[in-house]
């Protein structure tokens, strides 16, 4: 018996929604689609204070927060960016509440030497407005610009190379965290490939350190990469975290919340659509129809009003490894649904948002992150579509860029895909050049863009997907050059689309439709036991 | 290899050509001196201004006309001076860092400016070594007569000298880069692979979107 989140269509079922970027579009599946929608969001903590309290003080692995601490330390408190939650939370973001607690504890203990860095890796330095409503206004004031502030891995004065893992991996950490006697990290993890080691070996390293392990060999590896047990990412990182742990002391604090992305009166868009009342039905209808009259900057702003009423559901502090086996536990026991088998078709939505484009739009190697990336990645075991079959996706593809943001990626998308695809090519041929662009690497620096590093890690995010579909098509590209350079077919709705993977054979499909956001992952089994890869 | 090459005022220190040539006016060898030069650029100040807006060379050649009767000691021995006290201080914070990661991607640093050569020398030294283009002055029995020597370094030349000097040296213009704050260096911006909009105006930064070039501030000091 399939799971509640697992729907059939039948003859008779209504039109699915499903994103095509900002807009909502519809589409008509197959009777016998396997629809996998979200599970209903977690019950939150009634008191998420209490929670963080009891969390620091009864710490796993280690001794309370509080048994760590002595008067005149020098402590460093490092966050999560922006790229999680998506959409940014609703304020009081689960980052600020950790932070009251905690800086009242440092401070009770007399430690006064405390600077908070966001951990922001090669992502692009958030901007002053974004980092008050992720900490609150009370420590935004009192530490913000001096004592509150973004990493910069091209720093070189301020970077410092702890040491390398067996296999060579160079550990290059911010210095005011390797000085400090402790560092305290505060993570908010929203999808399981977060958290653990990846928060200070990740988010608080340089290009030296990322380009061990984002690089198409190793994302090639990852089975998937939101399973961290199967992901060659996630092994690296986990190395060259355990050298990291050597050298600082790091008390870990990670935070889980339920999927609620969709504040009242859009809760409905998470929901199966034939169990929509009446009413719903005919909003869904209505947001279809609006979202296909606005223009785009409309459509992004109301998109970017909304911050999302995500609750927590969980807290656990104390040593990194120990912590992070709980956390991922929450997050399984959110995101998952049991999938038996594997369709010959994968169809998604591809939403307005990633990790990468937050108030910025969407561009198209960011659709190929998605795409082939994060929702082919949505999966343990097996993924969702079997070897060589076809991911069908919905999104305009429009050649649209956010020049501040993602400035490196207009060099990238235009100039070296089409000279290849090739992930390994675009690693040995141009990566290393590219990402020490003097200019790209001053707008990283002093503006809010994107490393020149990060359009190739882009790239190669959706490597294993790439090795495994046949090929990818996509429903409502608005031009045909930017689907050809991500080497995608367009279909100019979804009959055809399906016609076309069926690839002129006269064959029925096994048609799963992924339908998301919010988050969903299949925990897939294949029939006798094994998985197909 | 490649090359980066920079544009000066406006891109790398806030002063313009005017700011170094006024210090040296204000600082002749007697009173009387200083009042006569200051004078005379005054009453051209109304042609500069024209200058400045139809023609870039015009105005540079207008500009240094000021220089005219200026013995060529002085004007070393106060070099000097005008770069502490003038060039200097008006650095962009991040100027030096910016010529440093260029440095480390193995470029050559090139400084294209309608500067003088002797004030370029002083800031290439600043900047840890840079190759300079820059203007120079003629000078006549040791004193300066007012003219510019060719080639004059402005507008459409500079793209000419880049390209001399990418032949030259071997680099692959498409390759370079050339950073730059005004609408007037276009031509020097779209001879390389790599331009940038460095605190552009206004007309450089809406030609820089449209292109999608690179474009970011550099903050004063």
């Amino acid at each position: 018996m399939n799971h509640p989140s697992v729907v059939t269509l039948e003859r008779g079922s209504r039109p699915r929604v499903l994103f095509a970027g900002d807009r909502l579009v519809e589409v008509d599946l197959p009777a016998g689609t396997r629809c996998i929608y979200p599970k209903p969001p977690l019950q939150p903590l009634k008191n998420v204070d209490a929670a963080i309290r009891y969390a620091i003080n009864h710490p796993l692995g280690t001794e309370p927060l509080y048994a760590k601490l002595r008067p005149g330390m020098k402590v460093t408190i490092a966050l999560d960016d922006i790229s999680l939650p998506l959409p940014p939370m609703k304020r009081p973001d689960v980052r600020e509440r950790v932070l009251h607690v905690v800086l009242e504890q440092l401070a009770d203990h007399g430690v006064e030497d405390i600077e908070i860095i966001i951990a922001t890796s090669v992502h692009r330095r958030m901007k002053g407005h974004e980092i008050r409503h992720m900490v609150g206004d009370k420590v935004f004031d009192e530490y913000y610009p001096d004592r509150l502030y973004n990493h910069d891995a091209e720093d070189s004065a301020n970077m410092v190379e702890v040491g390398s893992t067996e296999l060579g991996e160079v550990v290059e950490l911010n210095r005011r965290a390797v000085e400090s006697d402790l560092v305290i990290y505060v993570n908010l993890n929203f999808v399981p490939m977060d958290g653990g080691h990846k928060s200070v070996a990740v988010g608080l390293c340089g290009y030296k350190s990322l380009k061990a392990h984002h690089n198409p060999k190793v994302m090639r590896n990852c089975h998937s990469y939101m399973d961290p047990a199967a992901s060659g990412l996630a092994t690296s990182v986990e190395r060259m975290g355990k050298i990291a742990n050597q050298h600082l002391k790091v008390f870990t604090i990670e935070t889980t919340i339920n999927n609620r992305m969709f504040d009242r009166p859009l809760e409905f868009l998470s929901k199966n659509e034939d169990d929509l009342n009446a009413t719903e039905w005919r909003l869904l209808k209505a947001l279809v129809a609006t979202t296909a009259r606005l223009p785009q900057p409309a459509r992004q702003a109301i998109f970017d009003k909304f911050p999302s009423p995500f609750g927590v559901t969980g807290v656990v502090a104390g040593e990194t490894e120990a912590v992070h086996q709980k956390t991922l536990e929450k997050c399984f026991e959110q995101y998952m649904v049991p999938i038996e088998g594997q369709a010959d078709v994968l169809v998604a939505g591809i939403p307005f948002i990633s990790p990468y484009n937050v108030h910025a739009f969407l561009n198209p190697l960011l659709v190929q992150v998605l795409a082939q990336g994060y929702l082919f990645n949505m999966y343990r075991g097996a993924p969702l579509v079997k070897k060589g079959g076809t991911l069908i996706i919905t999104h305009p593809c429009t050649d649209k860029f956010d020049h501040e943001q993602h400035a490196p990626y207009v060099d990238f998308v235009h100039r070296l895909l089409p000279e290849t695809r090739d992930a390994m090519e675009l690693h040995k041929r141009y990566e290393s050049k590219f990402a020490e662009n003097p200019a790209f690497i001053q707008m990283y620096r002093e503006g809010h863009a994107y490393h020149p590093a990060h359009p190739f890690f882009m790239w190669y995010w959706g490597e294993a997907g790439r090795q495994h579909l046949g090929k990818v098509i996509v429903v409502g590209a608005d031009n045909e050059y930017i689907p050809k350079l991500l080497g995608y077919e367009t279909a100019p709705n979804m009959e055809e689309a399906l016609y076309r993977a069926k690839g002129g054979a006269n064959r029925s499909l096994d048609i799963t439709l992924l339908h998301t956001p919010p988050i969903v992952m299949g925990d897939v089994t294949v029939r006798g036991g094994g998985s197909a890869g | 290899m490649a090359a980066s090459y920079f544009d000066v005022d406006g891109t790398l220190v806030g002063t313009n050509l005017v700011h170094p040539t006024v210090f040296y006016l204000l600082n002749q060898s007697t009173p009387f001196a200083t009042f006569k030069k200051v004078g005379r650029a005054l009453l051209k100040a109304p042609q500069m201004a024209a200058a400045e807006l139809a023609d870039r060379r015009v105005f540079n050649e207008l500009l240094f006309s000021s220089y005219a009767g200026m013995s060529e000691d002085r004007l070393v021995i106060l070099a000097d001076e005008v770069f502490e006290k003038v060039m200097r201080p008006s650095m962009f914070r991040t100027a030096i860092e910016l010529i440093q990661k260029s440095r480390d991607a193995g470029h050559e640093i090139v400084l294209v400016s309608g500067s003088l050569d002797l004030l370029l020398r002083l800031l290439a030294d600043h900047v840890g070594g840079a190759t300079i283009i820059g203007n120079r002055l003629e000078m006549k029995d040791g004193v300066a007569t007012g003219k510019l020597l060719a080639p004059v370094i402005a507008g459409p030349e500079k793209a000419r000298v880049i390209r001399d000097h990418a032949r030259a040296n071997g680099h692959d213009l498409d390759d370079c880069f050339a950073f730059s704050d005004s609408y007037s260096d276009v031509p020097m911006l779209s001879v390389v692979g790599h331009p940038a909009a460095v605190n552009p105006d206004k007309r450089l930064a809406l030609l820089a979107k449209a292109y999608s070039w690179p474009t970011f501030r550099l903050e004063a000091s």
